[in-house]
């Protein structure tokens, strides 16, 4: 049916993730809700993911807190069209806020996967590299090839941020891969990786 | 010659700050709002501490779980209007065990001039304390400093979501005269 082949175009999600966090070092991970927490465990679990189940539209936000606190750290959000736009005014709050050292990365699938596929804005014409870009993320682009993709990984890595780039995905749910999900053990993993003994002072 | 009391009205805001610098405060987020505005430019002019403008309060409850989970302390500021627009936000405050330090001025409760404040006003505890936030309330300037204290301490040393509700009484009327 031409419905499924439109959806079916585009880079394999979980391909684009991995490549994301292929040679993150040190970097600090803050993942959206849904299909990005589950992505970002499928291509390799690590203590210094901050997987959100819950709380959409606040990753980009988080990843912000997080990039003030680490000013020495890369920082790479990496969350859903969906959730990305739920807290579309973070875009102009991080613009203003200018982390140098945060990433946001949107596996733009163009719907709201985790929910039965329902076309968003994004899948309706609605450019959100184009919202970052208004909101002063200088650095923003759509990236829609994984040539283009394995080009922007010297900006997450290396750019002055912060830096956003919407990457096109096949609207293809991935096989389901499930990450812890106690908040409270997700904190505690992440703040011992970083802080060591201090997570307990 | 000012009062007392008028003195209290206007050093508040510097009583806040100092608090927060003590309890090593270095994020701080904010929709502004009139009885904070003081606050606000204080928090700027201070190198130590990252001073954010939100578009909407609940941004600013995400950037402090960020906050924390990076080893740092923050604040937010709000009028209690934007606390209707925090509460889903809250939920990973519950879930995760993370510590929120939100310092509420309140309207539509107390000599109130718009009444489209009172709805919000009246529901502004209520809803914190269902999202799970422990909320204290400050009725005279004098006690601002004291109770802050201790509401960071609870805050940050337990890992729990805590609010303080400045009330009406200690920012004054709002003028409304032309
Ligand atoms: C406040 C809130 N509204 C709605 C939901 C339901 N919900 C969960 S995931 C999701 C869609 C996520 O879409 P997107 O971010 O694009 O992720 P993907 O398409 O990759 O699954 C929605 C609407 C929710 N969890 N929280
Ligand atoms: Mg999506």
């Amino acid at each position: 049916m031409a419905a499924k082949k439109t959806s079916a175009k585009g880079m394999d999600r979980r391909a684009v993730v991995a490549a994301l966090v292929k040679d993150r070092g040190d970097a600090l991970v803050v993942t959206g809700l849904g299909s990005s927490t589950y992505d970002t465990f499928a291509v390799g679990d690590h203590d210094l993911n901050f997987y959100l189940w819950g709380g959409m539209g606040g990753a980009a936000m988080a990843g912000l807190g997080l990039a003030l606190a680490q000013p020495k750290r890369r920082v790479l959000v990496i969350t859903g069209d969906g959730e990305m736009l739920m807290g579309i005014g973070s875009l102009a709050t991080i613009a203003v806020a200018a982390p140098k050292n945060l990433a946001i990365a949107v596996i733009d699938n163009g719907h709201y996967g985790e929910t039965g596929m329902q076309r968003a804005h994004t899948g309706l014409g609605v450019d959100i590299t184009g919202m970052a870009k208004a909101a002063g993320i200088k650095s923003s682009t759509t990236l829609r090839s994984m040539n283009a993709l394995k080009a922007w990984l010297k900006t997450w890595h290396h750019k002055s941020g912060p830096v956003f780039a919407d990457i096109k995905v096949a609207a293809v749910p991935a096989p389901m891969r499930l990450p812890m999900r106690d908040g409270t053990a997700i904190k505690h993993r992440f703040r011992t990786a970083l802080l060591g003994n201090a997570a307990f002072d | 010659m000012q009062t007392d009391q008028q003195t209290r009205a206007t050093v508040w805001p510097d009583d806040i700050f100092e608090v927060l610098k003590e309890n090593g405060v270095t994020q701080v987020a904010y929709v502004p709002d009139a009885g904070h505005s003081k606050l606000i430019n204080r928090c700027h002019a201070e190198k130590t501490m990252k001073t954010v403008v939100l578009t909407t309060e609940e941004e600013g409850v995400a950037m402090m779980a960020g906050s924390f989970m990076g080893g740092a302390k923050g604040v937010l500021l709000m009028q209690s209007s934007g606390v209707g627009n925090c509460i889903n936000m809250l939920s990973m405050f519950q879930e995760c065990r993370l510590p929120i330090l939100m310092l509420v001025t309140m309207r539509g409760v107390w000599g109130e001039f718009n009444p489209w404040q009172v709805p919000m006003g009246g529901s502004t505890a209520k809803a914190l304390e269902n999202a799970g936030v422990i909320v204290h309330s400050v009725e005279h300037a004098e006690e601002i400093k004291e109770t802050l204290h201790a509401c960071a301490r609870l805050a940050f040393n337990t890992h729990r979501p805590v609010a303080v509700l400045i009330q009406q009484r200690v920012i004054g009327f709002k003028n409304w005269s032309k």
